[in-house]
This record gives C-alpha cells, structure tokens and sequence, in this order.
C-alpha cells in the first residue's frame, strides 16, 4: 500500500521539479492572488493605466466584481465605461488600425499575459523601463530590449535610468530612479506593481481560488474513500493464500 | 425480478458475460501494482470521453472562434475549467498509465507467445492515441497547437516524390488553417475514439481468451483442480474488483492533486506558449511537442537528413510491434530471465526517459550527440533482443506461485 502511493507519487514527480528556464534580470517574486484588497488596487491600476491600450477581453466586469467583492454600483462608477453593462468584457476603447498606426504594432490582450509570460516576467518588466533617448517613447526596457510601449506607470514610478559605468562590458540590469520624479516611493510603487500582477495573475485564471477550495474537500473525500477502499480489500483478500 | 433475469437471459448473455469476464474469470493471485495500469488506463478512456462530450457543447471548431470559445468554457460555463483540466490532465496522464503499462509488458513478458495479438493490439491502440492526442492538441487553436501541427504536419512533406502533396491533402490547405481545425476535430471526437474503443474491446477480448500473465511468467491454466479452476487462480470479481478499487482512489488522489492545484504542471501539461492566440506570422522561438511526445521527436532530431529522421522515427514505433518475434527467451518474468536482459531493459528504460527530456530542449550540439547515443540504446535493446535472449542463461521457473 504504501509502496504504492510512494510509487505513483515518485512517477510523477520529475514532472513537478523541473521548472521553466528564466530570461536575464528576472527575479523570482511571491504574488498573492488570494489577497483580495491587492486584487483590487491591481485592477484600478489596471482600468487606470493598461486598459487604454490593453483589454481583457475574455473577463468580466461582473466576474472581477464577484470574485473581488466590489459592489456592481461600485464597478460601474470606477472601473467600467459609461454606459457599459456589468456583463461586459472588459475590451479596450483602442482600434487595432490606431495601434498599427501609433505604436507599428499590434498591442496584446492582457487576459492570459500572466499564464504566457509568468509573473515572475511580468513584475521585472514592469519595473525594468528606463530613459532611451534612442527609442521612439524615449525609454527601453531590461526584460524586453526595444519594447513598443512607452513606460505608462512613470508618473508614479519616476524617472528611472541605468546604473552602470561607460561603457559597459555587459548588458546593464542595473537600474536607478532619480529622486523628486514619481508621485510614490520605492516601496510604494512595488506594492502598486505587485498588487497590479497579481490582478493580471487572477485574471488569467480566475478560478484558481475556487478550485483548490474545492480540490481540497476531493481530496479529503478521496482520502477517505482511499482508507475504506484499502481495509474492504484487506478483508476480502483474507482468503488468498 | 427473477422473472425478469431469466427472460432477459434468454435473449442476451448478460448472466454468461458476466461470468465469463468477471465473477468466473480466472486471474493469477500475484499480480502487483504494475497491474493496475490497464484499469487505470480504462479510467482515463472514460474520462476523455465523458469530459470530451460536455467540452464538444461548447467548443466552437472554427480558426475564428476556437481560441475564445475555450476561455469561455473557463470562464463562462458553469464548471467549464473542471472539465476542461479534467481533459488536458487527463490526455497526460493516460501516457504516463499507457507508458507504466508498456514498462509493465516487458518487466514481466507479457506480449510473449500466447500474447502476441493482445500487444499488437495494444500498440495499436497506443498508436491511436498519439493521432488523438496530436489532433486534439490543435483545437485550443493556441501558438504551440498551431506551430506544432505545422512542424508535424510537414514532416509528411520529407516524403519523396508524393510528400507535398500528401502534406497539402491532410492539411487541406496550404498551411495550418481553420479548413485543418475542422477536420481534426471532426476526427478527434468522432472517427479516433470509434476506432480506440472498438480496438480496446479487441484488446480485453484476447487478453480474456488466453489470460493474464503474472510477474513470475507462470501459466497458471496447466494445474487446474477438480471443477477445472486454475490451482493459482482467483476470480477478477471481487478479488481484483475491490484490489483495483484501491488503484483507482489512490491514482484519483494524485490526479485531482494535478487538476484542481497544478493544472499546467509546470508548462508540461498546458503549455504556457498556448495560452496566445494562434498567429501565422509569428513563429514562437522554440516548439516543443507535449512531454509525451518529446523521445520520438528527440530522435527526429538526432539523424541529419529529414528524411531518415522521418524514417528514424516511424521505425521506433513500428519496431515495438514485433517485440513478441524478437524475444526469444524461453521464459516470459525479468525474475527467471539473465543479467543481460536485465540490464537492456534498464538501459532502454533510461535512454526512452533521456530521449523525453532531450526532446524538450533545443536542438544544440550537445543534446543531438546525446540524442544519438540514447537511439542507438533504443534500438539496440530490440535489435539485439534475438541474440541476449537466446544466449543467456535464465532460471528455471516454479510450476506454481511461491506462496506469499
């Protein structure tokens, strides 16, 4: 019996080890999807800053409303559109054919970005812009060398530039904000970021919270079933020599 | 209700089937936890059907639709993300039963004479599930499903002569597109499980007409007491009803630890890349089939030409068809049998799993070198099999079942 489960486990086991390699000056960092008031900010940050040019098409507002427990009235006022309803989806106001012509690109839906970069990715892109006078928005970015988009959260992050001595020998990760030029400090402008990937991360996969609630009770349930499961066939095995 | 029985037995068997398949069928008292994987591995055929069933009443099969209609299923549909984890769990977690179920055949022997239809139905079988589990990984209509049937789907194309157009007829177009989509899906929920289903029926009808084999390789049919029942046999019902029972909740502890906590298993099940929309101008920077896929596609890789790559890898698989005619070991269990059948079958065992890993990572020189030194194992252990098995000196093997 025991050697069974040990068995089992141990064959999948290499399968959850193993994880994804990780791109230069991506940290790992913790993000809370179960912290509800975090999931909030994040998706004010989110209306507030992304959802210009970004949409998440696939969520709802009615979906954010329930899981994060705002009051429909509430999302209304200050997360949807005027005269959106509550059913919607969250899209952008941005044309595709605008997009082509102000930024040469597409501009992707953000719905699953957390589930195809990882947020790991997410919080070091958001936090790598610094000053480029060569690139058309005037900034670049560590995690994404000559990214498209210009460095929407500045306002409240400041100035950022790199840090290194010239010339570098290698690819500067190194980065310093110039004091006085952003609305919130270091720590301020982290919590802001971290609260706005971990909504990204919850959008992605709203269930998520729900599912291990539940995947919990299968388990205990399971673990029962295992129990009587094992002992019923102990006692008709009885007379097997 | 008596009444009812004998006038529905009169007409159709159900009493007789019964008894022939489960409470009468004799099955050797020793099978261990390697055996578990056939009713496991039936488990997981009924999940896929079950939950592929309620996924189809909301899957829209278009290139337009498809990608939207499963964020609906997540999103929308009333436990649409249960069945939907329950399906992309499920096709990985019926490989690792089917590869557990394999490794278990050629621990004990069990594709030997008087076996050898039961395994080639088997492959069979297994040979289907990888065109289902192929066809039915393009239907998120994500970047890996997109650009995998691409590379897979022009593989066709090495083919000389009528490869392109063979090619350009499955794809029914010139590239992957939604006439592609249509077409898979209509084979991954309709034509492929017709004919797995009907190929599993096959497969438990032979195995049920010549019996289990056992982890010591002992017939158990040639010492039969006075009623004609084998001196080692026990019913399949209830010894193994309620012994797989066990199986079943133990395996559904460790799936449902997969489906409702760790859906994506780390990228291995539901890869990330997937989850963006598929696009025909943006090639992703490294395309890797699903894990289960990966030691075939490692040796693909492995020969130069595309061709022989191509040749390469349809010969791994067919080679394990022939496996009964290559052993010829007069005893069937690994226990009775010598060092060097013991240590091919280890070797292979290691190089199949170094070949799954090498194929998910990219192509450099070192993981093709490596790639070829594990191939050449794999095919070694087959093609030497005739030689080892013959030569090496193995154990006698008992009359009856040592006791426990």
């Amino acid at each position: 019996m025991r050697a069974l489960i040990a068995f089992v486990l141990l064959s999948m086991s290499p399968l959850m080890v193993w994880a994804a390699p990780v791109a230069s000056g991506v940290q790992p960092v913790v993000i809370d999807v179960t912290d509800k008031a975090a999931l909030r900010d994040g998706a004010n940050t989110f209306v507030g800053y992304c959802m210009g040019c970004h949409g998440a098409q696939f969520q709802r507002y009615q979906t954010v409303a329930d899981d994060l427990g705002i009051p429909y009235e509430q999302v209304l006022q200050t997360l949807a559109p005027a005269g959106a309803s509550i059913a919607d989806h969250m899209q952008t106001r941005l044309l595709p054919a605008d997009a082509r012509a102000w930024f040469g690109t597409e501009v992707p839906d953000l719905t699953l970005i957390a589930r195809v970069r990882g947020t790991d990715w997410l919080y070091a892109y958001l936090q790598g812009f610094h000053a480029d006078p060569a690139r058309p928005w005037g900034v670049n970015n560590i995690v994404y060398p000559n990214v498209g988009m210009p460095n929407v959260l500045e306002s409240l992050q400041g100035r950022q530039v790199l840090d290194c001595p010239e010339p570098a020998a290698q690819p500067c990760t190194r980065l310093r904000v110039i004091p006085g030029t952003g609305s919130l400090d270091a720590r301020q402008f982290d919590d802001k970021v971290r609260n706005l990937v971990a909504f990204l991360a919850y959008s992605a996969d709203p269930v998520q919270t729900k599912s291990r609630q539940i995947g919990l009770y299968v388990l205990l349930y399971l673990a029962v079933l295992i129990l009587l499961a094992y002992l019923l066939k102990r006692e008709y095995w009885k007379d097997v020599g | 209700m008596r009444g009812l029985l004998q006038w529905i037995e009169a007409r159709l068997p159900v009493g007789r089937v019964w008894r022939n398949h489960l409470s009468q069928y004799y099955v050797p008292k020793n099978l261990n936890v390697f055996y578990i994987f056939g009713s496991l591995a039936l488990l997981m055929l009924l999940n896929q059907l079950l939950t592929g069933i309620w996924l189809t009443m909301n899957y829209t099969p278009t290139a337009e639709g498809a990608f939207a209609s499963i964020e609906y299923i997540m999103r929308d549909v009333e436990y649409g993300w249960l069945l939907r984890y329950l399906h992309s769990t499920g096709a990985s977690a019926f490989f690792i039963v089917i590869y557990l179920h394999m490794f278990r055949s050629l621990l004990y022997g069990s594709y030997q004479k008087p076996r050898e239809l039961v395994w080639v139905f088997g492959m069979s079988i297994y040979l289907l599930l990888m065109a289902e589990a192929f066809m039915g990984y393009l239907l998120p209509w994500g970047q890996m499903s997109y650009w995998g049937a691409q590379v897979i789907i022009s593989l066709f194309g090495a083919i000389p002569i009528v490869g392109a157009d063979l090619a350009q007829w499955i794809r029914g177009d010139y590239l992957v597109s939604g006439v592609t989509l249509n077409r898979f899906f209509a084979l991954h929920v309709v034509a492929l499980p017709l004919l797995i289903v009907a190929l599993v029926v096959l497969h438990i009808l032979a195995l049920h007409e010549v019996g289990s084999n056992n982890p010591d390789g002992i017939d158990i049919k040639r010492l039969r007491d006075a009623d004609g029942k084998p001196l080692d046999g026990i019913a399949f019902h209830p010894y193994y009803t309620v012994k797989d029972l066990l199986g079943v909740a133990v395996f559904l502890f460790v799936f449902s630890t997969v489906v409702f906590f760790f859906p994506q298993m780390g990228g291995y099940f539901l890869e990330p890349a997937n989850f963006e929309p598929a696009n025909v101008l943006k090639t992703p920077e490294h395309i890797a089939p699903v894990w289960y896929f990966t030691p075939f596609y490692a040796i693909l890789r492995a020969v130069p030409d595309k061709l022989m790559g191509v040749c390469a890898m349809g010969l791994a698989i067919a080679i394990v068809f022939v496996l009964p005619w290559l052993d010829r070991s007069p005893v069937k269990s690994m226990r009775y049998k010598g060092g060097f059948s013991r240590a091919a079958l280890a070797l292979f065992c290691l190089a199949f799993v170094a070949l799954g890993y090498l194929g998910m990572q990219p192509a450099t020189t070192a993981t093709i070198w490596a790639a070829r030194v594990c191939m050449l194992l794999y095919f070694g252990y087959f093609l030497a099999m005739p030689l080892y098995t013959r030569r090496e000196v193995t154990r006698p093997v008992p009359d009856r079942i040592p006791s426990r």
